[in-house]
């Protein structure tokens, strides 16, 4: 039961994103037909798996959802700015409600009720009906059916009847003739005609006739291939379209031959169709091809071949992304396999370092093979980190919520733009981006975007855009975040700083000096504490996560055209590009983003102060020098400087210092394995990796060192132990 | 009736694992040891109390190893090709501990177990949980999350 309950969260979750893209094809103006069916769909799907799992909040809510999407589907109702703004509203509180349901609460009911209110409204002005008379729950009820029995023994129909049933034609008026053919996946699927002709027959009269013809004896055929095909003679109650007949084998599209004609409408009022009545699905087409085919070539006799190829080309591209099939992993497992590969890896470099280790005259086949492994191993690591990956599609639309929300409470007028959202960037990545976009896209709707007023003022566009570009480049996975707005106002951020202590008046600052205020700890631009964004995280809130996953925030702005906020990311974090280096006999990994510049030894001029603490000269800097061995605690006293080599790091808040070490080994990329899970945090110390002799080695954490001594310094810091022991480190 | 009191007498029966630390005997309940490896190198830690011999690597798991001997008082060990790491998991943690070698496995009885008998050190009242007697031999059950490396206090 518990999985099946995550089965359905998780499979919401994908409902509510295709919901969302179909909203955001409408606000574009760019939806079809199509758009509004997968809507339509996945509304009913979310509707129907909440009914089994007794979500009546979820379904009443659905129910109206669906209603008001019916009616665009049926064009009762014409999309429109107010329509949309309603949807998306809608969509947000579904998507609410999904939530709440998936931890076992409820909302508070007054919640959704004037969105619900409003749906209904809608519908029942489209239906021109004002009395409340349908029933959130009625199509729940189907379950409740008394069993009918269908007339499958005995009185069969004679073959002649068998061969021109259309001959019978309608005997009164408004009578459709539906042919029904399961295809073998139907059942294993788990549905059963029997089901659905009930369902059928809640709509109207209803006879059943199973065609006998294709039934051969159980030893010639495929006994697992269904024989039966089913010939229903069904008089709708009134108003009941062909649509609600359709709707009831919605569920097995695709796994059925369904042929539908509509006869002569009768009183009670089946309008005649437009286009040639009866679609056949055929087995194993996908539903969205179908479908979109029909409406599309009325279209495109009227309209010039350029519109038509317009209007397929969104077609294509839908069904060539259902048509990928994707299966449910438990994330556990990729991590499993992710290590397991990892261990390949080494295990193929401790291979290749005792055979480098033998006598050259050793087989050349097997270094022949040895490569070869080599290079398998190899894109098998590569193509089990990409399972990982997964597109920022997600993430982007979680964020137009937040743009509406914001903009709402802002009294501004935004829109999202999102450029690029299939790149792929690794999960854990996508789910701890989730706050600082977030809060920058706070940010950039509260205090970049101007007001309506000021923007007609100076002739932009009422509405404000926020553009989210995502993007590949050189390894790392960037995205940057624009808005349209006023850009920083940087006399005042200077001003702010010089309140807030931060610099002094007389200080001399280039524009980007300013911009990088913003990110320092407790700078807050916004004049009062704003409901939105002044929640007591600021922008050095937004560079510190970012930086813990291993990437880079940078800002441009230009006054009067906007700013753009640009986070550059690694494409994992299960791998670092470090240097190894030698202290004391140890093997360290340095990693390389911070790295500036390597000296040799001999290579640097060193000036040594007093107690032992030396500065480099670098081009006229004072750069302070780190002995890596001292500082680990590996020795006591630092070796002399003249034969060790330094690396120059900088921090990300600027700082530069020359780390010294013994000697540098080579550059290479390591697979992070953390230490925190069987131990504990080591100061000065990120992670540890596993080099190919089978050893670990310790990631050093650079930001660590440069904590200035006496503020939280780690280094002599007592190590207290059960017993009360105290171990100096 | 019979058979019930078998059942509470099974129940109370637990495996342990008996190892030696300089030639004394110590004991771990088997539900906790995952394995048990002979030595192999391990990378030094930087301000890690001295019981900490270091990191090993198992099989792509990175883990500590605690020096059990110096870790009950007897001092260090140089560890050699003799020496055997058993492979244990607490909580969710794994940890190694080094000991001189495994003596044996076997079944005692939860309920015969004695206190520890009151001596001054508090170290010895809180890593022994117990102890087994078995013929002439004195198992000393040690109390595995005592023995474990502490956090470090976040502000120092």
């Amino acid at each position: 039961m518990n999985d099946l309950n995550q089965m359905f969260f998780q499979e919401c979750d994908d409902l509510l994103e295709q919901l969302s893209s179909g909203l955001n094809e409408l606000e574009a103006g760019a939806g079809d037909d199509e758009t509004v069916n997968s809507m339509f769909r996945a509304v009913h799907s979310m509707k129907g798996g909440a009914g089994a799992f007794g979500l009546d909040q979820m379904v009443s809510f659905a129910h109206a959802f669906e209603n008001v999407l019916d009616d665009i589907r049926s064009q009762r109702l014409t999309v429109g700015d107010n329509v949309v703004n309603l949807l998306l509203t809608a969509s947000d509180h579904l998507a609410d409600l999904v939530e709440s349901a998936s931890q076992g609460a409820e909302l508070p009911p007054d919640q959704g009720a004037s969105i619900l209110s409003d749906l209904k409204h809608v519908s029942n002005a489209a239906n021109g009906t004002s009395d409340n008379a349908e029933e959130p729950a009625e199509e729940i009820d189907e379950a409740d059916f008394q069993p009918t029995f269908l007339a499958l023994d005995g009185d069969l129909p004679s073959l002649d009847e068998m061969g021109a049933p259309e001959d019978d034609g309608p005997e009164e008026g408004g009578t459709v003739e539906i042919r029904f053919k399961a295809s073998p996946q139907l059942f294993a699927n788990g549905h059963d005609p029997a089901i659905l002709f009930r369902s059928l027959e809640s709509l109207g009269k209803l006879e059943v006739e199973a065609d006998l013809t294709e039934l051969t004896p159980l030893r010639d055929g495929a006994w697992s291939d269904p024989a039966l095909r089913w010939i229903l003679t069904f008089s709708p109650d009134d108003s009941v379209d062909e649509a609600a007949i359709r709707e009831v084998f919605e569920f097995v599209e695709g796994l059925c031959e369904l042929e539908i004609s509509m006869a002569s409408a009768g009183p009670g009022g089946l309008p005649p169709l437009p286009a040639p009545s009866d679609i056949q699905l055929l087995p194993n087409a996908l539903a969205e091809d179908t479908v979109t085919a029909t409406p599309a070539a009325p279209r495109s006799g009227g309209a010039p071949a350029p519109n038509q190829t317009d209007a397929a080309a969104p077609a294509a591209v839908r069904s060539s992304s259902s048509r990928t099939s994707t299966i449910r992993v438990d994330l556990d497992r990729v991590d499993r396999l992710i290590n397991l590969v990892g261990e390949l890896v080494i295990a193929e470099a401790m291979l290749r370092q005792s055979m480098d280790e033998m006598p050259s005259s050793a087989n050349s086949g097997v270094d022949e093979a040895m490569s070869q492994l080599k290079t398998l191993s190899g894109a098998i690591q590569e193509s089990v980190m990409a399972i990982r990956a997964q597109p920022v599609r997600s993430l982007f639309q979680r964020m137009s919520r937040i743009v509406r929300e914001t903009a709402r409470e802002a009294g501004k007028s935004a829109r999202l733009v999102t450029v690029g959202d299939a790149t792929e960037v690794d999960k854990t990545v996508t789910e701890r981006l989730v706050e600082p976009l977030t809060h920058m896209i706070r940010n950039a709707i509260d205090h970049g975007l101007e007001t309506p007023e000021a923007r007609r003022a100076a002739g932009k566009n009422e509405r404000g855009t926020v553009t989210l570009e995502a993007s590949h480049r050189s390894g790392r996975v960037v995205i940057v975040i624009k808005d349209d707005g006023a850009g920083i106002n940087r006399e005042k951020v200077r001003q702010i700083a010089i309140e807030k202590g931060l610099i002094r008046p007389e200080d001399d600052l280039g524009d980007a000096d300013i911009d990088n205020l913003l990110f320092r700890p407790g700078f807050s631009t916004a004049g009062e504490i704003s409901n939105l964004s002044g929640r007591g995280v600021g922008m050095d809130v937004v560079r510190n996560e970012i930086q813990s996953l291993g990437g880079r925030v940078s800002l441009q702005s230009v006054p009067g055209r906007g700013t753009s906020v640009t986070v550059s990311l690694p494409l994992t974090l299960a791998v670092l590009e470090g240097m190894v280096v030698k202290i004391a006999d140890q093997s360290l990994i340095v990693p390389t983003l911070p790295l500036r510049e390597m000296l040799q030894p001999g290579q640097a001029k060193v000036h040594t102060l007093c107690d032992g603490d030396s500065v480099l000269a670098l081009n006229g800097e004072m750069v302070p020098i780190k002995d890596l061995g001292t500082a680990l605690g590996f020795r006591s006293t630092p070796v002399s400087l003249g034969n060790q080599s330094l690396l120059l790091i900088e921090g990300d808040s600027g700082q530069r210092y020359a780390l010294a070490v013994d000697g540098i080994a080579e550059q290479r990329e390591v697979v992070i394995k953390g230490l925190e899970q069987n131990y504990q945090k080591i100061p000065g110390i990120a992670a540890a990796t596993i080099l190919g002799d089978g050893k670990i080695a310790l990631i050093v954490d650079t930001d660590q060192m440069i904590a200035p001594p006496g503020q939280g310094g780690w280094v002599d810091r007592a190590w207290p132990d059960a017993t009360g022991d105290v171990h100096h480190a | 009736m019979h058979d019930t009191q078998t059942e509470s007498r099974t129940a109370n029966r637990v495996e342990i694992v008996c190892f030696t630390v300089e030639d004394q005997d110590f004991s771990i309940e088997i539900s906790h040891v995952l394995e048990i490896r002979g030595w192999t190198s391990t990378t030094t830690l930087p301000h890690a109390p001295d019981f900490v011999v270091g990191m090993m690597n198992l099989r792509g798991t990175v883990l500590p190893v605690v020096d059990l001997s110096l870790r009950l008082g007897f001092g260090k060990t140089e560890p050699g090709k003799r020496h055997v790491i058993i492979i244990a998991q607490i909580d969710h943690k794994i940890i190694g501990f080094l000991v001189d070698a495994v003596s044996d496995i076997i079944t005692v009885d939860e309920a015969e177990m004695q206190a520890t008998p009151d001596v001054s050190s508090s170290r010895t009242q809180a890593f022994i949980r117990g102890v087994h007697s078995l013929d002439d031999k004195l198992v000393r059950a040690i109390d595995v999350r005592e023995v474990l490396p502490r956090e470090a206090p976040l502000s120092a």
